[in-house]
């Protein structure tokens, strides 16, 4: 994906870009928001990364401006602020998502990855299929070769979730953001409980294991044998 | 700035300088009213009298002639308290009366109102006598002339002009007197104010204003002030507890990561080896980032309740929630989560807040549900959401080992943690944050017996307070 970076912190800028180009991403970098705002209305982006905080003009105004001129790139939003408010106000400025610093590049990558995903129409799709698991959204039923496998709507949603972003990372976070609909950071590990409750009822006794601990990042569902 | 030009911008002196003005004006306009209206009045008085002295002469002309009129001026003339009378032939020879010079062009005039002129009564007279008189032309050219001495309602008018200026000087003297203590006074109490703020100011925070006890508005205001400075001081003790927690609890395990990684780095080691230092670091690292994100929280929190999105919450469902995703963790602690509701209760609050300070509270409660010398599935904690009057009662309660009472009061304050559960992991700030979030809800947080375990009690006011 080709990812607009706009950050005036240089190092952190550069260690970023690095490694989203090592991750196969071939990202730009905007120094400040005059420089990111001219970069950004040229299009040709997949993602914007924007900090919140910029010289010469203001992150969220960028986002302002883009979206009034149209321009849906989805955008994830970086900022040392991260109150809950201050997500509000991101969110509403027209960023897709929002991130607060200091972060871990595999969350920022998770994320990135699955903005870039959002952009295709996918809301449509009524099933989701990855190997021999299907899991059907409109009959809330899910199989695993076959076999019908029983859910908790909580776990329902938590598979949904990890389908739509199949083969790519979900970290702890997104899915408390996105299952559960809150922002904070659960003390402990209540979303690996979850996981691993959800790991037994879709892996055990089956053979490949499709849901992936992916260390120091998060969950990935993927069809191991693909 | 100038001695002068520093009491002349005093507001004790802007005051007195108004009143003296707003004093001066009005007793000016009071005083002049008051001799113009007796002034008035005499002058009418006299008016009449000479009018009635002119009546009763006119009858003895009509009836004696001028010979009759001579001889009533000449009996009048000399009667103790007499008016003035002059009566001339044509050529200005003075044939009666008991005055002897007036001015010259006087006799030719004549009118309907009398004339206030100065006299001689006697030849060579100079007391600067002045009369008001009024001039009647008798037939063959001889004038006669009636008046009164007006001297002494000159003389009244000069003692009421030099009672108003003396009036005048003492008002004004007595104000700047009054103005001179009244405005001591003020700036020296002022000027105690000022210095004891100086004083704090350059870093004594436990001085306080001098109270004088006359319990004037100088004392209340003595009084908020140190009210203020009370809370102050209390705020930086607080931040300064914080900053000693935060140098150690943030500088043991930044200790800690720089030596592991100075060991790694000490001598050659396999890649197995560098790449599990390297995840502890970003492991102890992300401890951090979390115990600094709830240090900067709890500050925002309390710093500032105007801020924060207030929506409608449903309590019961923030409870369900949070009983939903701590359900499996305690289940597999061995520990029932149970979640009891009994009617549903909308409030204004900020949900994620509220959700934050529940699950702090659950998170302590599964981590000390359960005695560790006691057997399976023995562990309990409840989460409870109640109506109770005006107020929301979140309660979660376990049946763990509870906190002794003294102590309670202590685990609510930043990163104070007990002996007995240093070993277990958590920052210290969990029930600070809840308690935190129950301030910003202006409700309270308290934490008692539950025979056994802790009952943590939010009571938050379900109509808030305009702030």
């Amino acid at each position: 994906m080709r990812i607009l970076l706009i950050e005036d912190d240089k190092e952190a800028a550069a260690y970023l870009c690095k490694a989203l180009r090592e991750a196969g991403h071939v990202p730009d970098h905007a120094v400040d928001g005059e420089a990111g705002a001219e970069l950004a209305s040229e299009g040709g982006y997949d993602i914007l990364v924007v900090d919140r905080m910029l010289p010469k003009r203001d992150g969220l105004l960028i986002i302002e401006e883009l979206r009034l001129q149209g321009d849906d790139t989805p955008t994830l939003i970086l900022s040392a602020l991260g109150q809950v408010d201050d997500r509000v106000k991101g969110l509403r400025a027209g960023g897709d998502d929002y991130l607060a610093k200091p972060y871990a590049f595999s969350e920022l990558l998770a994320r990135v990855e699955a903005l870039g995903r959002r952009r295709k129409p996918d809301e449509a799709e009524t099933t989701y299929q990855v190997g021999e698991l299907y899991l059907d959204r409109l009959a809330h039923t899910v199989t695993r070769a076959d076999k019908p496998v029983s859910l908790q709507p909580r776990e329902f949603r938590l598979l949904e979730f990890l389908m739509k972003n199949a083969g790519q990372v979900v970290t702890r976070t997104m899915l408390l953001e996105n299952v559960w609909d809150y922002h904070f950071d659960p003390q402990t590990n209540v979303i690996d409980v979850h996981i691993s409750r959800l790991r037994a009822k879709i892996d055990k006794g089956f053979g490949e294991p499709l849901l992936h601990t992916v260390r120091g990042a998060g969950y990935m569902i993927r069809d191991s044998a693909r | 700035m100038t001695a002068l030009g520093k009491v002349v911008r005093t507001t004790a002196f802007k005051l007195s300088a108004i009143y003296i003005a707003v004093f001066s004006i009005f007793s000016v306009f009071f005083v002049v009213y008051i001799s113009y209206t007796a002034n008035q009045l005499l002058g009418e008085q006299l008016q009449e009298t000479i009018a009635a002295e002119i009546f009763g002469l006119a009858d003895h002309y009509r009836s004696r002639g001028l010979t009759g009129l001579v001889e009533a001026i000449d009996q009048r003339s000399y009667q103790p308290g007499a008016s003035l009378y002059l009566i001339t032939d044509v050529s200005g020879r003075i044939l009666a009366g008991n005055v002897s010079r007036v001015p010259p062009t006087l006799l030719d005039s004549s009118g309907a109102t009398p004339l206030t002129v100065p006299y001689e009564r006697y030849a060579g007279d100079d007391d600067n006598r002045v009369a008001m008189v009024q001039v009647i032309r008798l037939p063959g050219g001889f004038r006669m002339l009636v008046g009164r001495d007006i001297s002494e309602r000159e003389q009244f008018r000069e003692i009421i002009g030099r009672a108003l200026s003396w009036a005048l000087a003492l008002m004004i003297g007595l104000a700047l007197l009054s103005w001179f203590f009244v405005s001591r006074r003020v700036l020296k109490r002022i000027e105690s104010l000022s210095a004891t703020s100086r004083r704090i100011m350059t870093g004594d925070l436990s001085g306080r204003l001098e109270i004088t006890g006359t319990g004037d508005e100088f004392d209340r205001l003595a009084e908020n002030l140190n009210a203020m400075l009370d809370r102050i001081e209390h705020l930086l003790y607080g931040l300064k507890d914080v900053s000693d927690n935060i140098a150690h609890d943030l500088k043991t395990p930044l200790t800690r990561m720089r030596n592991r990684v100075e060991v790694t780095l000490a001598s050659p080691q396999s890649t197995e080896a560098y790449r599990n230092a390297l995840e502890m670091t970003i492991e102890e690292s992300d401890q951090l980032i979390k115990t600094f994100n709830a240090l900067l929280m709890i500050a925002r929190i309390e710093a500032g309740s105007q801020d924060s999105a207030m929506n409608d919450v449903e309590a019961g469902a923030v409870v369900r929630d949070v009983g939903d995703l701590y359900e499996p963790a305690a289940e597999e602690k061995g520990i029932k989560l149970l979640v009891e509701e009994r009617e549903p209760v909308t409030l204004k609050a900020n949900r994620e807040l509220l959700a934050q300070a529940l699950a702090n509270l659950v998170d302590n409660a599964l981590k000390y549900a359960l005695p560790s010398d006691a057997e399976a599935d023995a562990g309990r904690v409840v989460i409870s959401a109640n109506r109770e009057g005006g107020d929301l009662v979140l309660i979660v309660a376990d049946n763990g080992p509870g906190v002794p009472e003294v102590e309670r009061e202590r685990v609510l304050q930043r990163f104070v943690r007990l002996e007995e559960s240093r070993s277990q992991p958590g920052s210290g700030l969990g029930l600070s944050l809840a308690a935190a979030v129950a301030r910003l809800h202006h409700g309270s947080i308290e934490l008692g017996e539950g025979n056994p375990g802790l009952v943590v009690t939010l009571r938050l006011p379900i109509d808030q307070p305009k702030p």
